[in-house]
């Protein structure tokens, strides 16, 4: 990696500012590091400033109440993982959390750090090539070598958002909350997340002098059911080829409402109100969850070497709607 | 005749001993290359070409010899040479630190013509593909064998089966990457830790490199991280570290990087097969016919065993060597076995399904080793091999189980060409001492055993020093699972010669002849009169000023050749997810004697593991558009971890009392017997390792549309 210097931050106030006097990976911030360290030794990034995070007080812990609970951005993902009011209530997020990486990473790495985390794609990760999202002229999973890239919403590029906690929080219709000079504001989780026809360089709406500082997920009602399914080829550590955040709002057998949002298939979480539409109001069965799934991937574009993950999605789609009901 | 004696008269020969070196490694005690740091130490790395295939126009090393702290930059390729793979060596950088070291690299500047570049062998073979090499095409003139005769077995086959078979580019991952650390002691006497399988083939090429007699190149390797083929010589790593520490008059440490161990350091070479093949309605394999082609990347060198195990009279084959802009092949565990054995059990499942039979016993029709038969009664007992899928993609739900059997074979007999010496002090303490060096298979532990049992000590008694060329007693490099076969025999004799020396010493004192002596534990007595003893140490202190040294000879009475494996695997196939789960493999293992049971336990578990990861996860991916390799990293080469890892039945099975080495068969028939369980469970035949989800899926729907 270059050089940089690194600075240890003492407030909010202080980070926004450094940032603000900066462009877009001159400053960079540095929580848990288990992403932006490779990014930095394969010289994907190369900021002349790190700021790290971890020495601000207060913005780890998770704190719970009646209506929710609320994440602070520097929580670590074991912790999230291993929550047991997060396991029983927001059962999704827990089991999305489980299933990050390995257990040295999952004790690093934060919340704040996994939804802002860059690309897996093995040509945006290797410094000498020049893609779009680099500032290039070609995606170049394109005409090249695309197992792991987006079935859905591909162009220009065809990354996959690799966050497990992602679509779970999207699921959960968490909020996030974000610190810029101008103050706090809070959107919901899955109107952070952009596609690459809105802005091919970036993943989510953070601007460069904004940073994520907490986590909100409203309570789920009683009668709510979650599962996080995730497919890979490894066990552990391996991202997903296809994952699926189900959370379900049950009376007995039927379905009330469905959020299915899906990972490792587009450039953000994809909500599949194909597959919610397909199961809201319904009494789930096997046929009904088998027609989620296929009505979920209608509109999948497969590229060369993909076209197995519309099978997955489809698969996986239906055995997590008939978690809720066995 | 000289023999290993009986099972029931050994102590120690042929029990479960751990590991020597065991508590050192898991607390991390043990040194190895990576770990060595010298007064002086210097950091090396070596600039690699980033494109596949290129002229040198010219290199710009000035701003990188400025940079403060390095001290020394060496040109590899000269200007005006081409460059033929990715990570091909360019320059190298010695600085004070690694940091200064990787900055200096970003440093040098090279100035390239590219040029077109094929870096799979279907892009190499194809029409106006460019040619890698002036002098010979990108597709080798092929290697051909006829016997028998093919077309008239064609004729009388009652079925005949017609399949293309094909593995991927393994590399090896080694968990210590390639590297050295060189030191001059002065200009005439160099010393090299090295990550090496081979001291004294390092010790020769460094030799030889430099200009030195060869007992002035002292090579050293304590403990290694693993070779399986693939770190016999110093390579240009070596020579670049030995050199780097020339220029600079200081210790050089030069360690790969994991991107380059994939790139440059080795690997399995591709095997794509067209394969014909017939049998007799009564099971009889009676025609053969195969086309096979391979690549070594920018070598030759691509080949594998077709056909193998099974006895085919009428065959004929045609193989081709194809060569790409990759990284070269080198010898990995097994050569050309892996490959062979999943296309061949792969073929006979096919047959055998064909003409409705069993697949097990059709094998056992076309198989004249008579261990492997007994091997497969035990291994289909050992699996429940009665509880397979009578009807491949029968069971019902969602994950379905299937089992499956492969076989292999291996040579594994050693030879001359180790010197080793065991040596008793006054004061009790024993030394042996051989130039072989423990590629992690435990022959360091296997040496105390052998002592330890001929002088009635325990393993741990013996003070075992092996890895190191110093001494100057010989041995050969650990590969075709030589090593135990060579060394065994050598220091078993050794000790038998410097036991016989002890007697002498002590038969005056216990008024016995010399024939008469034998060893207890920690003591010699008389065999005629038990009442007649000393201790170990009384026996030794009559040694006084002396000391007891002691060589051995390679007798060929006590090692045998030829080992026969077959491996049973049961799997459980999730059909909506395209996930292999191997559940259990059955590996029942000819292995002659095992010196321990435990560390030979622990060879067949490790040759699965590696055998499971080539059928299921491990995969080279060179991109065509860039000519890279993609997956230059454990992130998405992947290998297998702890959930992919089945319960694994090792069976020792020894069958006779003489040593055989077993380091590389077991990797062997894990991926036929995998890859048959995977068409017993689904229905659906994958021919195209690795077997990962895409493909599972991919089958399926073919199947069902």
């Amino acid at each position: 990696m270059d050089k940089f210097s690194y600075i240890n931050a003492t407030s909010l106030k202080q980070v926004t500012s450094l940032l603000s006097d900066s462009g877009w990976g001159e400053v960079m911030l540095l929580a848990g590091g288990t992403d932006l360290l490779s990014e930095l030794k394969e010289y994907i990034e190369t900021p002349k400033t790190l700021i790290n995070l971890k020495t601000l007080p207060g913005m780890d812990g998770i704190s719970e109440n009646a209506n929710g609970i609320k994440i602070g951005a520097l929580t670590t993902v074991a912790d999230i993982a291993m929550h047991p009011s997060i396991q029983q209530h927001y059962t999704v997020l827990a089991q999305a959390a489980a299933s990050v990486a390995t257990p040295q990473i999952r004790n690093v790495g934060t919340i704040g750090g996994n939804l802002c985390q860059r690309p897996r794609c093995w040509y945006y990760r290797d410094e000498t090539v020049n893609c779009i999202k680099k500032g290039g002229d070609l995606c170049y999973a394109v005409d090249g070598l695309s197992k792991y890239h987006a079935i859905f919403d591909g162009d220009p590029v065809y990354i996959v958002h690799p966050s497990d906690i992602a679509p779970a929080l999207i699921a959960l219709d968490a909020s996030i909350k974000i610190t810029g000079p101008e103050g706090d504001k809070t959107i919901k989780v899955e109107e952070f997340f952009t596609l690459p026809s809105d802005n091919p360089f970036r993943e989510n709406v953070l601007q460069p002098n904004e940073i994520v500082v907490e986590i909100q997920i409203p309570k789920p009602k009683l009668n709510t059911k979650s599962y996080y399914l995730k497919a890979r080829e490894k066990g552990a550590p391996d991202f997903a080829l296809v994952s699926v955040a189900g959370v379900f709002e049950m009376a007995g057998r039927t379905c009330q409402i469905a959020n299915i949002i899906l990972g490792g298939v587009a450039p953000k979480p994809r909500r599949s109100t194909e597959a919610e539409a397909a199961l809201t109001g319904k009494m789930l069965n096997k046929d009904v969850c088998t027609m989620a799934g296929a009505e979920a991937v209608q509109k999948a574009q497969p590229m060369n070497d993909n076209a197995y993950k519309v099978t997955l999605t489809q698969n996986l789609i239906s055995r997590t709607a008939m978690m809720a009901v066995s | 005749m000289a023999s290993w004696g009986e099972a029931s008269q050994s102590r120690l020969i042929g029990k479960r001993i751990a590991r020597l070196s065991g508590k050192d490694k898991v607390t991390g005690k043990a040194k190895y290359t990576y770990d060595i740091n010298r007064p002086g130490l210097l950091y090396a790395r070596i600039l690699r070409s980033e494109v596949a295939h290129a002229n040198v126009l010219d290199i710009d090393m000035s701003r990188a010899e400025e940079l403060p702290g390095v001290k020394a930059v060496l040109p590899i390729i000269e200007v005006g040479k081409k460059l033929r793979y990715q990570g091909q060596e360019i320059a190298a950088v010695a600085a004070e630190t690694d940091d200064i070291a990787k900055d200096a690299l970003r440093l040098i500047f090279v100035d390239l013509e590219e040029l077109p570049f094929v870096v799979t062998k279907e892009d190499a073979m194809a029409e106006g593909a460019p040619q890698i090499r002036d002098w010979v095409g990108n597709k080798s003139n092929p290697g051909t064998d006829e016997r028998g005769e093919v077309d008239k077995g064609f004729n009388e086959a009652a079925v005949t089966v017609e399949a293309t078979y094909h593995t991927p580019v393994q590399t090896h991952v080694c968990l210590e990457t390639h590297g050295h650390v060189a030191e001059w002691t002065d200009e005439q006497n160099l010393t090299v830790w090295a990550s090496t399988q081979g001291v004294f083939g390092v010790r020769d090429d460094l030799a030889g490199r430099f200009g030195l007699p060869a007992n002035q190149v002292r090579v050293i390797t304590e403990h290694m991280g693993g070779g399986f083929g693939s770190k016999f010589g110093p390579g240009v790593e070596g020579h670049t570290a030995a050199q780097l520490a020339k220029i600079t008059g200081q210790p050089v440490k030069l360690m790969l990087t994991r991107k380059a161990e994939h790139l440059v350091a080795g690997n399995r070479p591709s095997m794509t097969q067209h394969v014909k093949a017939g049998a007799s309605r009564d099971g009889r394999l009676i025609a053969y016919d195969m086309k096979g082609y391979g690549t070594g990347g920018i070598s030759s060198g691509a080949g594998f065993q077709a056909p193998y195990v099974y006895s085919v009279a009428n065959r004929r084959t045609e193989r081709f060597n194809v060569t790409i802009n990759a990284g070269n092949q080198r010898a990995m565990r097994a050569p050309g076995h892996p490959q062979g054995a999943f296309a061949m059990d792969s073929l006979m499942d096919e047959l055998a399904e064909k003409l409705g039979m069993n697949p097990l016993e059709f094998r056992r029709i076309n198989d004249s080793n008579e261990i492997r038969q007994a091997q497969y009664t035990l291994g289909a007992q050992e699996i429940g091999w009665h509880r397979r899928n009578t009807i491949p993609g029968s069971g019902t739900g969602v994950k379905k189980r299937g089992m499956g059997v492969g076989s292999g074979l291996w040579g594994g007999g050693g030879g001359r060409g180790t010197q080793a010496r065991v040596t008793i002090n006054a004061d009790g303490s024993v030394e042996a001492v051989t130039g072989t060096q423990d590629i992690g298979t435990g022959i360091r532990t296997a040496i105390a055993i052998i002592v330890a049992e001929e002088f009635g000590l325990t393993p741990t008694d013996i003070d075992v020093k092996v890895g190191d060329s110093g001494p100057g007693l010989r041995s050969g490099g650990s590969g075709g699972s030589q090593t135990t076969a060579s060394v065994a025999p050598v220091i078993k004799t050794a000790a038998e010669a410097a036991i016989q020396k002890l007697f002498e010493h002590v038969a005056p004192l216990l008024q016995a002849p010399v024939d008469d002596l034998r060893v207890g534990n920690g003591t010699i007595y008389v065999a005629s009169d038990r009442t007649k003893t000393v201790t170990w140490n009384q026996a030794t202190g009559l040694l006084g000023m002396e000391s007891i040294s002691e060589g051995g000879n390679w007798d060929p009475e006590l090692r045998e050749k030829d080992v026969a494996g077959t491996q049973f695997a049961e799997v459980e196939v999730d059909t909506e997810t395209g996930n292999v789960q191997v559940l259990k493999i059955v590996a029942v293992q000819d292995c002659g004697l095992a010196i321990n049971r435990l560390t030979t336990e622990s060879q067949i578990n490790g040759g699965v593991i590696m055998g499971l990861g080539q059928t299921l996860l491990e995969e080279r991916i060179m991109d065509p558009q860039t000519g890279r390799m993609l997956n230059a990293n454990l992130e998405d080469y992947k290998v297998p971890g702890t959930f992919e890892i089945p319960e694994i039945k090792s069976i020792v099975f020894d069958t006779h009392r003489k040593v055989t080495g077993v380091g590389e068969p077991p990797c062997i028939p894990t991926l036929g017997a995998i890859a048959n369980a995977v068409y017993n469970a689904i229905g659906v035949r994958i021919r195209e390792l690795p077997i990962t989800p895409d493909k599972v899926l991919t089958a399926l729907a073919e199947k069902k549309a």
